[in-house]
């Protein structure tokens, strides 16, 4: 509902918006604090919100298996709480925008974000703080996560409902946002690595939910270890900012650094490169991406609040956060290439073609948010920081509404395979039915909804090409516009199939499938809501069918102006690129359509009655539904080119079999040779000398001088010393005192002496 | 202020304390002396710290009030064991750690 207010709030005044921050106009920044320590209640507050759900996490581990609802009550107040402290967070940072747009000041005078911090710890003479940095980024996180953790929560009370570990389910559920809030609230780097590792931990457990069957156990670990790769990055590129910042982990200290010029270069260079390795294993990007698929192994719940809200845009979130350092340390403005452009944009296109030959609805849906994730961090990479935002905060609601509904489908079909036992859905389920078109639709990015405007936004924001508009970027990213505008095409086409495969055609599966209730209906509806309107909020500058008063509301509130931001440069956009893009996802869509709607569809229909008893092999290209005699058993190179996409790139094998069977097979083969021949014989020698030598040593050595001399001397001494000395032990309590009396005299007078000497 | 006053009381406390201890062979009295040392003390801490206007000085009193307490206790204790077993508290017939 705040969103809602953040476009009414905005529509009465028309400010000074889109002023371009002028490149030597940065003077009036000087007069308005980076930060302030008060706004309001709530955001001064805003620290609860993560407190409340790690307070509901102990609370349900402890009491929830005793209350009515075996603790999910406990989670869902917590985070509805929560969401609400969000709401009125992002209600008084508008206020808060406008109160400084207001009084005068020019729109690029600045906006001071809240911060607030205690002590931590300290160590070594350097005191840590933990505290909250809070301005329209982190306050749009906090609506996002618990947003979407609210309905995922609602929506889990029904989809686990029965589970064996129903209660420690929503622990960890409440511990998940917890841990995702505490992340973006962080004013430090420290504490952000902490919200990291914690999301990433939680990640763990709830993808291995259902730990007895192997995989999942599998898949959770394969997650955790993939992410500690990127987070060798983080520590390392987390180091290099510490001592390059003259020892603070502040986020705004080493960003005010950065912007005056106070790094060095090489340092950021070497930082922003170590945090990209972070992101690629946190946001799935290629060659770390392949936990994410796996991910899929835990309840469905979990998948849309991972791929939507939590863990995976952790990565984003934090190439937003110290986006300073990437600037300068990836020279991102007036370049055409960098190394987050070109992970994000093959990313975005080489995650959207894995899609294709996923017959497991989730995996297709996890492909696709490894793309869209792309999508973002080649944004941030190409300088179109807003654009890369937004694109996160529609994904955010239309991708949580795909999972949900993938998992109202495979609650009612016990099942994600979409080839074996789903199709012909539309009927049956036409709740989740619709509300999964919409979303899916939002994703494709078709106008107006909201995937369009956000996808539309970075397209734009890559500098453009020739008369594809978008003039006025940060550098000529040409290549990136055009893998964007493919990949575009490419999630349309996997879209069309994914819909065709679950809610077409005739009904594969078992049983009679139904709609599910209300409490997963509802959220996927709240979220379709969202998925049509959220592009409403960031409306193009000078877009002519919008009141103008109502354009780039998102940005103007969220993209910080201030000394702890670099002066990004915002592309203009244009008719052209927007209506080409639209034409090439129509045709990517059309094609798909053509040949699953058209083609398979007759053939399927066809070949019903001979194939009703087959059982179709999922991983074959053999299936009677999908490609029953298509191009890719025709043409040897789109043969090979679905042979090599169905074993997804070989990273997999490229990982588990190559990297693991050489250090396994050759690699400890040959180690165990050498251990047995060359390692074995030199021990061996080394032992029979050492006898030889010890043989000596014990008697030469140890006997003579050691037992007779030291050993028997020192006993000996001893002795004597003890038959002497035992005069003094006479058991008189009065001896004692009196010595002791006399030695601390002695004491005394060596101290006053000392004392008046100095 | 003057803070010599109390300096001597307290240094004529010790010597009274000091002498008990020594000299007396009844275990009780011995332990009364030993409270003696211990409040002469406390007389030095409360005066230095009302003399330096700093508050510790009468923290450390309490606690030395505290663990005089604690320890008497446990030397009441030791000394009525001790009578139990030998029907005397004289401290000179007490040796058995005699080395």
């Amino acid at each position: 509902m705040s969103v809602v207010g953040l476009a009414i709030v905005s529509g009465a005044p028309p400010v000074v918006l889109g002023a371009p921050l002028s490149d030597g106009g940065t003077s009036s920044l000087d007069n308005i604090p980076i930060y302030v320590n008060s706004i309001g209640w709530f955001l001064n507050n805003s620290w609860v919100i993560p407190i409340l759900p790690a307070v509901s996490f102990l609370a349900i581990l402890l009491l929830g298996k005793r209350l009515p609802f075996k603790g999910a009550e406990l989670g869902i107040v917590a985070v509805a709480s929560s969401l609400m402290f969000a709401c009125g967070s992002v209600w008084q940072w508008i206020n808060h925008h406008d109160s400084y747009t207001d009084i005068g000041n020019s729109y690029d005078a600045g906006v001071p974000a809240l911060h607030r911090s205690i002590a931590w710890f300290q160590s070594g003479g350097h005191e840590y703080d933990v505290g909250i940095l809070l301005d329209g980024l982190s306050v749009m996180m906090l609506f996002v996560v618990t947003f979407v953790s609210l309905l995922v929560h609602i929506y889990s009370t029904d989809y686990v409902a029965g589970d064996i570990r129903y209660t420690h389910f929503f622990a960890f559920l409440s511990l998940f946002t917890s841990a995702m809030l505490f992340f973006v609230i962080s004013d430090n780097l420290l504490q952000m690595i902490v919200g990291w590792e914690l999301v990433g931990m939680c990640s763990f457990t709830l993808i291995g939910h259902w730990w007895e069957d192997k995989s999942n156990s599998s898949a959770a670990l394969k997650a955790f270890l993939t992410n500690r790769v990127g987070d060798v990055g983080l520590l390392i590129g987390v180091t290099i900012l510490f001592f390059a910042a003259d020892q603070t982990f502040n986020i705004l200290t080493i960003a005010q650094k950065v912007n005056s010029g106070e790094i060095s270069h090489t340092a950021l260079l070497a930082a922003s490169l170590c945090l990209t390795a972070a992101v690629m294993s946190k946001s799935g990007q290629f060659v770390l991406h392949t936990w994410l698929p796996d991910a899929m192994a835990g309840p469905t719940p979990v998948s849309a609040l991972i791929h939507a809200a939590t863990m995976v845009v952790a990565g984003i979130f934090m190439v937003a956060r110290l986006y300073p350092v990437f600037w300068e340390g990836l020279s991102i403005e007036g370049s055409s290439i960098n190394v987050l452009a070109v992970v994000g944009s093959v990313t975005l296109l080489c995650g959207g073609l894995l899609a294709f030959t996923q017959s497991d609805i989730k995996k297709v849906l996890a492909y696709s948010t490894i793309s869209q994730l792309g999508y973002m961090v080649m944004a941030l990479g190409v300088g179109a920081w807003t654009a890369a935002m937004f694109h996160l905060f529609t994904h955010a609601f239309f991708k949580a509404c795909l999972f949900l509904g993938a998992g109202s489908v495979s609650h009612s079909v016990h099942s994600f395979d979409m080839k074996k036992d789903m199709g012909g859905l539309r009927k049956k389920m036409p709740h989740t039915y619709w509300t999964f078109l919409i979303a899916t639709v939002a994703l494709m990015g078709l106008p107006p909804l909201a995937g369009f405007w956000s996808k539309d936004e970075i397209l734009a924001g890559t500098g453009g090409w020739g008369f594809l508009g978008g003039t006025g970027g940060n550098g000529a990213y040409t290549l990136m516009l055009l893998m964007g505008m493919l990949g575009a095409a490419v999630t349309a086409a996997y879209m069309t199939r994914v819909v065709y495969l679950t809610f077409f055609g005739d009904y594969r599966g078992h049983g009679e499938p139904h709609e599910s209730s209300a409490r997963i209906v509802v959220p996927l509806y709240i979220l379709a809501v969202f998925a049509v309107g959220a592009g409403l909020f960031n409306m193009p500058k000078g877009f002519q069918l919008w009141p103008k008063g109502w354009q780039g509301r998102f940005e103007h509130y969220l993209e910080p102006v201030s000394a702890y931001f670099p002066s990004i440069k915002h592309a203009s956009p244009s008719w052209s690129l927007a209506i080409a893009s639209t034409l090439l996802v129509l045709a990517g869509a059309g094609i798909a359509w053509r040949y699953y709607f058209r083609k398979v569809a007759s053939l399927a229909h066809a070949s019903h009655t001979s194939h009703a008893s087959h059982t179709s092999h999922a991983h074959t290209h053999t299936s009677h539904t999908e490609l029953p005699d298509g191009i890719t058993s025709r043409n040897t190179l789109a043969k090979s080119g679905h042979t090599l996409l169905v074993n997804k790139y070989y990273f997999d094998h490229l990982y588990t079999q190559v990297i693991t069977c050489f250090v396994k097979g050759k690699l400890a083969r040959a180690i165990y040779w050498i251990n047995q021949h060359v390692l074995d014989g030199f021990v061996n020698q080394v032992g029979r000398k050492s006898v030889a030598a010890g043989q000596v040593v014990y008697e030469r050595f140890d006997q003579k001088l050691i037992d007779r001399r030291v050993v028997d001397g020192s006993g000996r001494l001893s002795d004597t010393a003890g038959e002497s000395l035992r005069g003094i032990q006479t058991g008189q309590l009065h001896q004692y005192a009196a010595i002791l009396f006399a030695a601390a005299t002695v004491l005394a007078a060596a101290f006053i002496i000392v004392l008046s000497l100095l | 202020m003057l803070i010599n006053q109390f300096l001597i009381l307290a240094a004529v406390l010790f010597c009274i304390g000091t002498y008990g201890v020594l000299a007396r062979r009844n275990g009780i009295l011995v332990l009364m002396s030993v409270e003696i040392i211990l409040n002469s003390v406390n007389i030095n801490l409360v005066a230095f710290g009302a003399f330096r206007d700093n508050v510790a000085g009468e923290v450390f009193a309490l606690f030395v009030i505290a663990v005089a307490a604690a320890e008497v206790g446990v030397g009441l204790a030791i000394v009525l064991l001790i009578y139990r077993n030998r029907r005397s508290i004289d401290l000179t017939e007490a040796d058995l750690l005699k080395g």
